[in-house]
């Protein structure tokens, strides 16, 4: 909706989609991927939270979601609980998956 | 019920009551007219109007009233660009701006204008240094920016913005909406926008007024009424209710402002210390006196507003299963903060220290529930 788009916090879905593409493919493999496609939030997030301590320390979760939600939440909630968000993929059929890297 | 969702609206207040009763009688009649009780109503439309100009730093003939502060923004955004449209086509707004604004701004896109949207910080605040570096690109018709945030309470920097406007040659269109009647209405705007029933009005009156020289031209067809900026007959009774409540809002505004703030205060510290996992947003300081949000982790929004009401309390969120949307709150968005588990509390006029203990008391044991349903211990 908005095209142009300066300055701030971070940037929405539909400004990251306008703008430069990001990278399309991560730089390191995930350890782990969680399939929460057509799952609304908390659900991804809950999901996340709840295997991350799966990968070994300084490993990578891919979080695959859909909901847009998931595109703010999954990186406050790593904000908030001191683990990484590496970067957030576009996918084909819609929707993104979400790097998150295990702190602790 | 304890209703803490006066960000919506504001309950009437007993001074507009009084007003508009005693208005239904007296004004009536048609204000275009010339016998004897079209020139009462007329009479009490002006009285009101001059009230309204004083008390948000305008002169009369500068104020007209709406049927909205949604249609003021409207009126106010697309009457300017247009107004201007020789200048250039380039609108820039803040990001957490009103629907409204970001409405009137993709409307004007679809007709081909440009519409740069500045960015905010972590708590809700438009960057003033990216916001004067965007109005001073060349053909910028129009900035936006309101004077504090209608889902976190944050105040945003005005003045620096009126500066650089004023710097830029730009007009300033200040979305008031949330903060008249509490606070000082900021000086330096071109365009001034707000809503009756937000400082306790009726619903149905919002205020368009344009800083005498700032060209303007009605995006909609002709009509005579309020100095032909806005179209339709006008609802003198609402608009005198709504003059008087500001009247009164005013003379209360410094006490109970400090009273209802002391309450946030309480709320955005008690709330983290009561209930794990939850992440208060919007300015602690540079903040409205009745506005606190929070979001819980792995909570859905709608829940928590389906058990806070079975509790008897009445809030909002910014949380997209709670709209009729699919999308998150493009504020909540735009700060980078969680958009579930979203809770808006506005504290209306004579909101009870009582009221924010109960809901003090009740949320911790709500959040815990709603989580142990997710399987979240």
């Amino acid at each position: 909706m908005w095209r142009r788009r300066t300055g701030g916090a971070r940037r929405s879905p539909e400004a990251a989609a306008a703008e430069p593409a990001p990278p399309v493919q991560p730089a390191e493999p995930p350890a782990l991927t969680i399939d929460a496609l057509g799952r609304k939030c908390p659900i991804p997030i809950i999901m996340l939270a709840e295997r991350i301590n799966q990968v070994a320390m300084g490993g990578v979760v891919a979080v695959l979601a859909d909901d847009p939600a998931a595109f703010t939440d999954v990186p406050a909630w790593c904000r908030l609980k001191s683990h990484e968000h590496v970067g957030s993929y576009e996918l084909p059929q819609g929707g993104w998956s979400i790097h998150v890297r295990r702190n602790y | 019920m304890a209703y803490l969702d006066a960000a919506s609206t504001e309950p009437l207040h007993p001074a507009a009551r009084d007003a508009l009763l005693a208005a239904i009688d007296a004004g009536w009649a048609d204000p275009a007219r010339l016998y004897g009780t079209a020139r009462r109503a007329q009479m009490l439309l002006e009285r009101a109007r001059a009230e309204v100009a004083e008390l948000i730093g305008a002169r009369p003939d500068e104020v007209s009233f709406t049927a909205s502060g949604t249609q003021a923004v409207h009126l106010g955004v697309l009457g300017t660009l247009a107004g201007r449209r020789r200048t250039g086509t380039r609108l820039v707004a803040g990001a957490v701006e009103h629907s409204s604004v970001l409405h009137a701004g993709a409307l004007h896109e679809r007709d081909g204008g440009e519409l740069e949207i500045v960015g905010v910080s972590r708590t809700g605040r438009v960057d003033a240094d990216a916001f004067a570096e965007a109005v001073a690109r060349p053909g910028t018709a129009l900035a936006c920016l309101q004077t504090a945030n209608h889902e976190v309470g944050t105040l945003q920097p005005v003045e620096e913005a009126a500066r650089a406007c004023r710097e830029a040659g730009v007009p300033l269109l200040v979305d008031a909406a949330q903060s008249v009647g509490r606070l000082p209405v900021p000086e330096g705007w071109s365009v001034l926008t707000a809503s009756a029933h937000k400082w306790g009005g009726p619903a149905g009156v919002g205020v368009l007024a344009l800083r005498k020289g700032v060209r303007w031209r009605s995006p909609l067809p002709e009509d005579e009424r309020e100095r032909r900026r806005v179209p339709g007959f006008e609802n003198v009774p609402a608009i005198v209710a709504a003059a008087a409540a500001l009247r009164a809002r005013a003379e209360e505004a410094e006490a109970e402002g400090r009273r209802l703030s002391a309450l946030v205060d309480k709320i955005r510290t008690e709330v983290p210390r009561r209930v794990p996992d939850v992440e208060v947003v919007g300015d602690a300081v540079l903040r409205l006196p009745h506005i606190v949000t929070f979001s819980c982790l792995y909570v859905e929004g709608e829940a928590l507003l389906t058990e806070l009401d079975k509790a008897g309390f009445a809030v909002s969120s910014g949380s997209s299963c709670t709209a009729s949307t699919l999308r998150p709150s493009h504020v909540l968005e735009a700060m980078g903060v969680l958009t579930h588990g979203n809770v808006r509390v506005s504290l209306p006029r004579g909101a009870s220290e009582d009221d924010v203990d109960r809901f003090l008391a009740v949320l911790p044991d709500i959040v815990r529930r709603i989580r142990s349903s997710l399987g979240v211990h």
